[in-house]
């Protein structure tokens, strides 16, 4: 092995330019696969950064409007979405799969008004699963209970960063507790404020459901349903379980029961499903467009050894003259080609992880902002080590197959006309 | 007998069949020193070729020291030019990014010496040459007579049954050649080593003690030449 060592060293001591050449090829397509992975992981951990604010296995159903005339409707018609359609949901038909089952509705403009001062806001009326369905934080209190629920009462919790523009200077989220806040010439108590952040999709305050529907005389007015479910574990079953949900709802307010846009179901689980399939094929394609990049380098490599194998023609001559076997010739073309590939390769590979770590420092800490959210387009967009193991593998196979050719010609070379060659 | 060829016949085809081998007959014992001798083109570098298991025959046989030397795999020809057969070239064929003391160390390496065990040998042949103040310089800083020794050196540190030396004077002056003859006939009369020396030179054909001509791929006349008087030009030169 020392042995083996020594000659390609040697080799490549006699060569270095055509060497460095030839290396920079394979750099730079390493180089290109790195920073490429890099910056997709970037874009898919902004993606993914992006899903978590939500509960990943759960369902959202909105009214829509019909489709195809049913029951003697037209079509066309509008479906509000109402109470019992939350039944309907709660009930045995789906509770083999349905967990907690809760529902919202929008309301507003309102004016708040707090220590005197005011803030615009809109309410969201909803059931305490919104806590756990959006991964509502509270910074203090609590939030909207059952016995809220139950006693209609007008508990309110507040948003962060309306909060913040309610206090008097000097305290903090706290002192708002049990604070009433008017609007409507109704007031409310404060019980709980939540925390919000940047990337918020809209700043609003949630209240009971119930008390809503009470306040703004829609009593059986219901803007969305939403739940969370077990037991879905395929794209086929989740697609069953809607359509047979889409037929009750449908039923039991007279359209088609296949219609499809009579209600809309955004179900968060197969979309995570095709977003996730939807990365994977992204991180395939920039392999590929990687390992394409890096078979430039590759096909460098291959001319190299042959060059070498062709002015090296006489030695290997007189080696297999004095004995050496046809696999020891093709050994040291293999291990040069895999050496040269293998070590650029590594060059490649390290300046492509500071390229990386360049990236994070810089784009993958600005935001951009996009209709009134802010949204980072890049997070961490760095390559693991599972990514370092892959590409040592690609890149003794990559020297194993440039230097394969090279290699079996060298093998091939026969001791009397190497000799006969001046 | 060390080597015995029996009607072997050899055929070139390129392009146009080229018969350069016609039916060669010949035994060579252990420790003869023997010349084989021709014009180019009368085929004693394809018999020379043949010997040294570097290159096929269409017809006959060949027996090296009691094994029939015939349609070989690459692996075995190599292992046994490695076990066998030591090369002496015309133009020495040293490598050259490698010290005089590595290029003898070579074919050690092909039998799986080890690198201390290799290097003690190869220090102990050169130094039998004269060369182990040579041992680390590299084939360009020698003279010719100094890489034809190393060559030789190469040759023997497998302690092959044949030295097979192809115009092993071809690019020396005429002293220098005087030397390397006398190096190898030291060799067959000490170390008791079969060398067949292929040259279209009679002064260095003279040295030997055997002559064998060949002439348009058949064996002419073999020369009887212990008395060393076949050169027309002498007794002890060697013909430039």
């Amino acid at each position: 092995m020392k042995d083996l060592l020594a000659e390609i060293w040697e080799s490549i001591r006699r060569n270095k330019l055509r060497t460095a050449l030839t290396g920079f090829a394979v750099a730079w397509g390493i180089f290109m696969l790195i920073v490429l992975l890099g910056a997709g992981n970037g874009l898919m951990n902004a993606f993914n950064q992006q899903g978590e604010q939500f509960a990943s296995n759960t369902m959202v159903v909105y009214g829509g409007v019909t489709s195809q005339p049913a029951n003697g409707y037209e079509a066309g018609r509008y479906i509000q979405l109402n109470n019992n359609d939350i039944s309907i949901t709660q009930s045995a038909l789906f509770s083999e799969n349905v967990d907690e089952v809760g529902a919202t509705m929008y309301s507003g403009p309102y004016v708040l008004v707090l220590n005197g001062r005011h803030v615009s806001t809109y309410l969201v009326g909803c059931y305490p699963n919104m806590k756990n369905m959006n991964k509502i934080e509270l910074i203090c209190g609590r939030f909207i209970n059952p016995l809220d629920m139950q006693m209609e009462r007008k508990s309110l919790v507040l948003s962060a960063s309306h909060a913040s523009q309610l206090l008097n200077g000097g305290e903090d989220y706290e002192s708002l507790l049990g604070k009433s806040v008017s609007f409507g010439g109704n007031s409310w108590m404060v019980v709980g404020v939540y925390k919000t952040d940047k990337s918020a999709q809209r700043v609003e305050e949630y209240v009971p459901m119930p008390t809503l529907q009470v306040l703004t005389n829609e009593l059986n007015r219901v803007g969305q349903i939403n739940f969370s479910f077990h037991g879905l574990a395929t794209e086929e079953d989740n697609n069953q379980f809607e359509a047979r949900y889409r037929a009750a709802i449908n039923k039991a307010h007279k359209a088609a029961p296949d219609d499809q846009s009579s209600i809309w179901i955004w179900n968060r689980f197969t979309q995570n499903m095709q977003m996730n399939k939807g990365t994977s094929i992204l991180r395939k394609a920039l392999w590929v467009l990687g390992i394409l990049t890096l078979i430039g380098g590759i096909v460098g490599v291959s001319n190299i050894m042959l060059i070498t194998v062709k002015e090296r023609t006489r030695e290997f001559g007189v080696r297999k003259a004095i004995g050496a076997s046809p696999w020891e010739i093709m050994k040291l073309i293999l291990a040069e080609s895999v050496s040269i590939t293998a070590f650029f390769g590594y060059v490649g590979m390290f300046l492509g992880m500071v390229a990386c770590e360049v990236m994070k420092m810089t784009v993958g800490q600005s935001s951009v902002e996009f209709f009134g959210e802010s949204i980072r387009l890049f997070v961490n967009p760095t390559v693991g080590l599972d990514v370092a193991i892959g590409v040592t593998i690609v890149l003794v196979i990559a020297g194993t197959l440039a230097g394969l050719s090279p290699a079996m010609k060298a093998a091939k070379i026969r001791p009397i006309q190497a000799l006969n060659e001046t | 007998m060390l080597i015995e060829l029996h009607n072997i016949h050899k055929t070139y085809d390129n392009g146009q069949p080229l018969h350069v081998l016609k039916g060669i007959d010949l035994g060579i014992e252990q420790g003869e020193f023997v010349s084989i001798m021709g014009a180019s083109g009368s085929g004693k570098s394809t018999l020379l070729n043949i010997l040294g298991i570097l290159d096929n025959y269409d017809e006959g046989e060949y027996w090296l020291d009691g094994k029939l030397i015939k349609n070989l795999s690459e692996k075995e020809a190599a292992h046994y030019r490695n076990q066998m057969i030591g090369f002496v070239f015309q133009s020495f064929n040293l490598i050259n990014f490698k010290t005089a003391v590595e290029n003898v160390e070579l074919p050690l390496y092909y039998q799986g010496f080890g690198r201390k065990k290799r290097n003690e040998l190869a220090m102990r042949y050169l130094e039998h040459f004269g060369l182990a103040e040579w041992a680390t310089h590299y084939p360009n800083e020698l003279s010719g007579g100094q890489k034809q020794r190393v060559a030789i050196a190469r040759a023997l540190i497998t302690n092959p049954r044949i030295l097979l030396a192809d115009e092993p004077t071809g690019a020396l002056d005429s002293k220098t050649s005087v030397e390397v003859m006398n190096l190898l006939t030291d060799l067959n009369r000490t170390e008791k080593v079969t060398i067949i020396v292929v040259t279209h030179e009679s002064g260095v054909a003279n040295c030997t003690d055997k002559i064998i001509h060949i002439k348009d791929g058949i064996i002419g006349e073999t020369t009887m030449n212990e008395q060393h008087k076949a050169s027309v030009f002498g007794t002890s030169t060697i013909m430039k």
